[in-house]
């Protein structure tokens, strides 16, 4: 491929993308109430997959604990959200998450494998319990009201975190911290050896991708206007990310993305559309995805790309 | 002038002494060479010295500053870089990109990106791997693995080198190969710490030799020295 079709290639790739994002930005005004608040949905999944994905995707740590950030910051809009604006109360709860995973991935990052990843979902179940005790012990009231933002709102407040997810990702990605991360992932040890602050590295980014998490959580709480410990630390948020990512392929930088989407989109038409067997269907298709597709849809459209540029030089 | 210098130098794993009270030094611009049977502690020494492990006791010097109890990549970063005796390449990362993480983190000045590419490319065209930088480190042959190792050692602009068991694994020719790339590095201006079995090989190269046995130092000498040694003998060939 010459220089001239990799160029017009990436302008077409901008345009469309910026296409995708004029659409998006302007969804709330040609859209239903009903679409706008199942894309506001998918951006929420889009957020946890792709923020998990910053740091586990690479270094291979399976982090569980996406949902104790979540929760962190659904708790701060629940706290705070009666007493100060929403922009600061987004801002708080992605501060409280950030610091909560500079503690927990100092403390924990050590743990290698499956003992990272069961401490992590330990973390989720632990702040559940305590809040549960909390509450049940000492302000004899569970669970709370949060003040009701309306659905455009939380649209544009979704939209924004994730476009600033998005430049984060990639730009830790193309930087030499990604570069890093990705030998972390496949020798520590070496990692470590050729001059890399391995801990430190770690715990920071595992640290930033916590902001987006529960900067999501904030907004995502003044939809559901009652939460509880139950549904705030709900560990289903901590296996959905991975799953998710899995499900997109986290060999190209959209393949969670796209596995975001299209799972949450599918978890939405099952749901509405077969509502008693919709765990079944949805767990038939995650049984098959991940047994015959290994790379994730990612895999699946290079492998047919591939298939089709050899085809093509096998015509010439 | 001593670059690196140790003394009482002593690890244990569990009731079993890997070194135990061991004094060594290298002088700057030395080759020296550490060897001894299997099991007789030569790798516990080089992850002692570049922190993989911590000491039980004594103490580490380079250039006469104490090294003891830094991080590994602190280490790296003050001039001290190793290879493992068991290939430890990025895999699935790309030649070039193994090396360039060398120069980009493991560097005493800290380079911009620019720069750190710049050393990295040469770092691989002196360990002659120009030819293959875009591809997949796991892709390669173990002898072109084992120069990668020191590539990405290189990248770091170490003033002491440790190599693990360079040659293990690989055929004659390769061999002769490694050693001339050994002989180059030093022309550089860059003092080596060598652990290696292949006693043609070592001796070749060394200009001293250090033996090691049951974690215990048992002789020291010129390579010469060395094979006329009663004790290294009896280690090796038994009495």
């Amino acid at each position: 491929m010459d220089l001239t079709t990799v160029t017009s290639k990436r302008l077409l790739f901008l345009g469309l993308l910026f296409l995708v994002f004029i659409l998006l930005a302007f969804l709330p005004l040609y859209g239903s109430v009903y679409t706008v608040i199942l894309v506001t949905a998918i951006f929420m999944y889009i957020i946890l997959t792709v923020s998990w994905v910053i740091f586990s995707g690479p270094t291979g740590y399976i982090s569980l604990a996406p949902a104790a950030f979540f929760g962190v910051g659904i708790y701060t809009s629940a706290v705070l959200g009666k007493v100060l604006p929403l922009p600061i109360v987004i801002c708080i709860g992605a501060l409280a998450s950030f610091c909560l995973a500079l503690l927990v991935g100092a403390l924990t990052l050590r743990l290698r494998g499956i003992y990272f990843s069961i401490f992590t979902l330990g973390l989720v179940l632990l702040i559940q319990q305590l809040l549960l005790w909390y509450e049940v012990r000492i302000t004899h009231t569970r669970g709370r009201f949060v003040i009701v933002v309306n659905n455009t709102t939380i649209y544009y407040v979704m939209l924004g975190i994730l476009v600033i997810l998005l430049l984060a990702a990639y730009l830790i990605r193309r930087s030499k911290y990604g570069l890093a991360l990705q030998s972390i992932g496949e020798d520590e040890e070496a990692a470590a050896h050729i001059g890399i602050n391995v801990t430190v590295l770690k715990t920071i980014i595992f640290a930033v991708s916590a902001i987006f998490t529960g900067a999501a959580g904030a907004i995502m709480a003044t939809r559901w206007t009652y939460i509880d410990p139950y549904i705030a630390f709900n560990p289903l948020f901590s296996f959905l990310p991975v799953l998710m990512a899995i499900f997109g392929g986290m060999g190209q930088f959209y393949g969670p993305i796209i596995g975001a989407a299209i799972f949450a989109y599918l978890e939405e038409v099952l749901l509405t559309r077969f509502p008693y067997y919709y765990m079944l269907i949805f767990g038939i298709i995650l049984v098959v995805a991940i047994l015959y597709l290994p790379d994730g849809l990612v895999g699946l459209v290079q492998k047919w790309r591939k298939g089709g540029s050899a085809r093509q030089h096998a015509d010439t | 002038m001593r670059i690196l210098e140790g003394k009482g130098v002593t690890k244990h794993f569990g009731g079993l002494a890997a070194i135990s009270n061991v004094d060594f030094y290298v002088d700057r611009g030395e080759i020296v060479g550490l060897i001894g049977p299997n099991g007789a502690g030569k790798t516990t020494l080089f992850n002692l010295i570049s922190a993989a492990l911590p000491l039980n006791s004594g103490v580490i010097r380079f250039k006469g500053e104490k090294i003891t109890g830094l991080k590994p990549h602190r280490i790296c970063r003050a001039g001290v870089a190793r290879t493992f005796q068991s290939v430890k390449v990025f895999g699935n990362m790309p030649v070039l990109g193994n090396v360039l993480l060398g120069s980009l983190f493991g560097t005493s000045i800290g380079m911009s990106s620019a720069d750190a590419t710049k050393e990295a490319i040469e770092s691989l065209e002196f360990a002659g791997l120009s030819a293959v930088s875009a591809t997949l480190a796991k892709d390669l042959t173990l002898a072109n693995q084992k120069r990668l190792e020191v590539a990405k050692a290189l990248a770091t602009k170490p003033e002491l080198l440790l190599l693990d068991e360079l040659v293990a694994g690989l055929n004659a020719t390769e061999t002769a190969q490694a050693m001339e790339l050994v002989t180059k590095i030093r022309d550089r201006g860059i003092t080596i710490l060598v652990i290696e079995h292949v006693m043609k090989a070592i001796m070749s190269i060394c200009d001293r030799i250090m033996v090691l046995h049951h974690g215990e130092k048992i002789a020291e000498g010129t390579p010469k020295e060395i094979t006329n040694n009663q004790t290294v003998i009896e280690v090796y060939l038994g009495k």
